[in-house]
């Protein structure tokens, strides 16, 4: 189960100076290391990328615009 | 339109003959009403982008990180538990139909039998262990193993409120025929007071459109009856609500009482169908004192990829120098100026047959909450 664990996770290499400027932004707040920080921002990031498909044909939109009319949801 | 969560909503429903016959042909296993809600809501997308119950990586990512294997943002456990030895010679592989009441439900492709372990599951769900907490109790009584695999839905579970009964499909087109971009979505196990649609008012005066989402199913002792909270809404609707800008729709799936965990799937839940914003009160989906009063709220600071916007909102109360229903964050006066919503009050004037005051409940409501016998789950 540990090792399971640890293959959940990887390395990636930033420039030291840049680690340490982020070592000091984090002083104080919730964020426990640098990977929680980075993990945080690129989360976040990735997030703002997704996209998705239009899941409706015609046909299944006309027939839930009926029923949404049948139950009084839409005039 | 607000991507469904993962990106895509789910649709695993064939109600043809030819899909019923064979479910008719396959070994079976029984299910109960809450399973049976929770296929339908598996099968019409609203827990996108699950397709069917947990694999054990998922079930022990969840577990661990609060998120699916693939790091999207997950709180909550979709497990079907079995007795090993009830299910007999059904293996990996196989095809089983789930059956409710002798109505087939789903069709299940076993991809996973696996052992778990019940108290690190309470543990990190509900972060106790103690027999006190009703999530608790539930997952000590599940059997020893857990199924995965994805599902199909081959009947919608029964429901007696079809009235209000909408899948995140039918949500999404209701928003959009009715010009709403952006809408936020209430969570709600309670008949409504006047501190309840305070919160919801403030929240719509920013969106276009507020989507009042009472959730039905198995609830604690003391809870409101559904049909009550029903009925309920109802009568707040027709006196105070605005017909363009509100609207009223169930979720049927019982409440876990996870406190922060469950907030977090209540709000992706939302997400999926099609709501922008999703409004944490105090101590939302909680249960007596295991979770901190903000604690529900603190947890959204973990998930900056969650697609949706949370509106925190302290608790609303009535001020007799304000005049007015105001919070803590507006109000300057003391505690002895404020009168608070309690809901233990509330709940006490209903059992003794009272009409709780106008500041607290809308007397609308209050009455069609006293025209039942027993408002309350016993």
């Amino acid at each position: 189960m540990a090792e399971d664990k640890e293959k959940k996770y990887t390395t990636v290499s930033i420039p030291t100076p840049l680690f340490k400027k982020i070592e000091e932004r984090i002083k104080g707040t919730g964020f426990t290391s640098v990977s929680s920080y980075v993990t945080y921002v690129l989360r976040e990031i990735i997030a703002e990328d997704e996209e998705s498909e239009e899941p409706f044909t015609k046909e299944d939109e006309e027939r839930v615009k009926e029923r949404l009319r049948a139950l009084g949801y839409l005039d | 339109m607000i991507p469904p969560h993962g990106g895509k909503l789910v649709e695993r429903v064939d109600f043809s003959e030819r899909v019923k016959e064979e479910a008719r042909e396959l070994p079976k296993i029984n299910i109960g009403i809450d399973e049976a809600r929770d296929l339908g809501n598996i099968g019409h997308g609203v827990f996108s982008p699950l397709e069917g119950y947990m694999s054990r990586e998922d079930f022990e990512n969840v577990l661990d990180e609060g998120r699916l294997a693939n790091d999207l943002p997950w709180t909550i456990p979709i497990v079907l538990d079995v007795d090993r030895e009830e299910i007999g010679k059904i293996l990996e592989g196989d095809e089983v139909t789930l059956m409710y009441e002798n109505m087939p439900i789903a069709i299940l492709k076993v991809e996973e039998i696996y052992p778990y372990d019940k108290k690190e599951y309470a543990q990190k769900i509900f972060r106790t262990t103690r027999i006190e907490h009703p999530g608790v109790v539930n997952i000590m009584k599940r059997r020893d193993h857990l199924v995965g695999g994805k599902i199909t839905l081959v009947n919608n579970p029964p429901t007696n409120f079809e009235r209000y009964k909408l899948w995140p499909k039918e949500t999404r087109i209701l928003f959009k025929e009715k010009g709403w971009k952006t809408v936020v979505g209430f969570q709600t196990r309670n008949a409504p007071h006047v501190g309840h649609e305070y919160v919801q008012k403030t929240a719509l005066t920013f969106v276009d459109g507020l989507f009042i989402n009472p959730l039905i199913g198995k609830k604690k002792k003391g809870d409101f009856k559904d049909e009550v909270i029903i009925a309920a809404y109802e009568a707040l609707f027709k006196h105070y609500y605005p017909k363009n800008s509100a609207t009223l729709g169930i979720l049927e799936t019982e409440m876990r009482y996870a406190g922060p965990r469950e907030a977090i799937f209540h709000a992706i839940m939302r997400k999926n169908f099609g709501c922008t914003h999703f409004i944490v009160g105090r101590d939302h989906a909680g249960v007596g004192n295991f979770y901190g009063p903000y604690e529900a709220q603190e947890i959204f600071y973990e998930y900056p990829d969650l697609g949706i916007t949370p509106l925190f909102f302290r608790s609303f109360f009535y001020c007799k120098k304000c005049g007015s229903v105001v919070n803590e964050k507006i109000c300057p006066h003391g505690p002895e100026h404020h009168i608070t919503f309690s809901g233990t009050k509330i709940r006490e004037m209903l059992i003794r047959g009272e009409k709780p005051p106008e500041l607290m409940m809308r007397p609308e409501v209050a009455e069609v909450i006293l025209q039942f016998d027993n408002p309350f789950v016993e």
